[in-house]
């Protein structure tokens, strides 16, 4: 049994195991609205993108 | 005897976070954000010119991340000190929910990420004013000024003064009066807010050893400052109109508004009494939240009342 437990490393808590997946969905939501935002002020600006004042 | 020892190393227990997403979002400081941007939206509204919505949208979104970003490090670096303030005591650090290494790296991630996208998305201009509000809010105010003078939220009411003028830069890609009439205007609002709050929580402060100036000077060396910085204030913030930069709507309201804010500076002042000083400070506290909102929500009607003007033959001026 104890060997068993070994093999399988460190088992996180249910609650470990629920806050690190909420903290996961926020992340990938995050990068979600970064990749739209580029997305949409490339389409807005068009070629004039890749004019940047400064 | 053998060349290799066979010493155990002991390592310190894993730890494994709990933080849920609500822990991250209170690290951004998320009432302080929205004073920041509502300013920053007053900044790019009172700009001149076109700005498409998508990147007012695209610098709205920057400048309170960069805040958030701002608040978090400012968290990370302050954990010790929130810890021994009622107020403070239930922030994300102390409740022991994240800990300083990773307030730390969520706020440089963030500050990162906000600063490089209004960058690249909008202009550098912007992006390098918000970087350096960043660093002062987190650098000059926050590791330098908040533990060793009674003049820091004086000189680091700057940093939260900026974002309407990140703001401008942002929707025009220069600086002009306007902008730096409204950092004047948050600036000088600054220190009778804070000193008032700082009235009734110097227990606290004391408690923690951060030299606010109740803490300092006294409360009645307070009183008076705050006085002092409210008709500064007052006067600066009515001034925009007789100087033609802000229309009689806006002078109307800051004539208003400035009065109650000096008659309860006056209270403030004159109240010595224990609980009688308590009310007063606390009422002055609440009001000025008001007062900041109002006069920039002000503004904002100014502009939709210029752009509807034609439609209804009324002069705005």
């Amino acid at each position: 049994m104890d060997e068993e437990r070994e093999k399988e490393g460190i088992v996180l808590t249910e609650a470990q195991l629920r806050s690190r997946r909420h903290r996961s969905i926020a992340i990938a939501l995050a990068l979600g609205v970064l990749v739209l935002l580029f997305f949409a002020v490339t389409i807005v600006k068009g070629p004039a993108v890749l004019n940047r004042p400064m | 005897m053998s060349v290799v020892d066979h010493n155990t190393l002991e390592l310190a227990p894993i730890r494994i976070s709990e933080a849920e997403v609500g822990d991250y979002i209170a690290l951004l400081k998320p009432r302080v954000m929205s004073l920041v941007i509502f300013t920053a939206l007053v900044g790019l509204a009172i700009a001149p010119g076109y700005f498409h919505p998508v990147l007012a949208f695209t610098s709205l979104l920057c400048i309170s991340v960069g805040a958030g970003a701002s608040g978090a490090l400012n968290m990370a670096l302050e954990g010790d000190i929130d810890a021994m303030m009622s107020r403070t005591a239930n922030r994300p650090i102390p409740r022991g929910k994240v800990t300083r290494e990773e307030a730390m790296t969520f706020g440089v991630t963030l500050a990162f990420f906000s600063v490089l996208t209004l960058g690249i998305l909008v202009n550098w201009y912007a992006g390098a004013l918000l970087a350096f509000t960043i660093f002062f809010y987190v650098v000059i105010y926050t590791m330098g000024l908040k533990r060793r003078t009674a003049q820091n939220i004086v000189i680091g009411g700057a940093a939260g003064s900026l974002p309407p003028v990140v703001a401008w830069v942002a929707a025009t890609g220069s600086i002009s009066v306007e902008p730096l009439l409204l950092f004047l205007i948050i600036f000088f609002w600054t220190p009778p807010h804070f000193w008032a709050l700082a009235l009734f929580r110097s227990d606290d402060y004391a408690r923690a050893g951060v030299p606010m100036l109740p803490v300092v000077a006294g409360p009645d060396a307070t009183r008076l400052q705050i006085l002092l910085y409210t008709i500064v204030l007052v006067a600066i913030a009515a001034s925009p109109w007789p100087l033609g930069y802000f229309d009689w709507i806006y002078g109307v309201a800051s004539l208003i508004l400035g009065g109650g804010m000096l008659a309860l500076a006056v209270n403030v002042y004159v109240s010595r009494e224990r609980s009688a000083s308590l009310r007063a400070t606390r009422k002055l506290f609440a009001f000025s939240i008001l007062y900041l909102f109002a006069l920039f929500a002000t503004l904002l009607l100014e502009v939709v009342a210029r752009a509807i003007a034609p439609w209804i033959g009324f002069g705005v001026g």
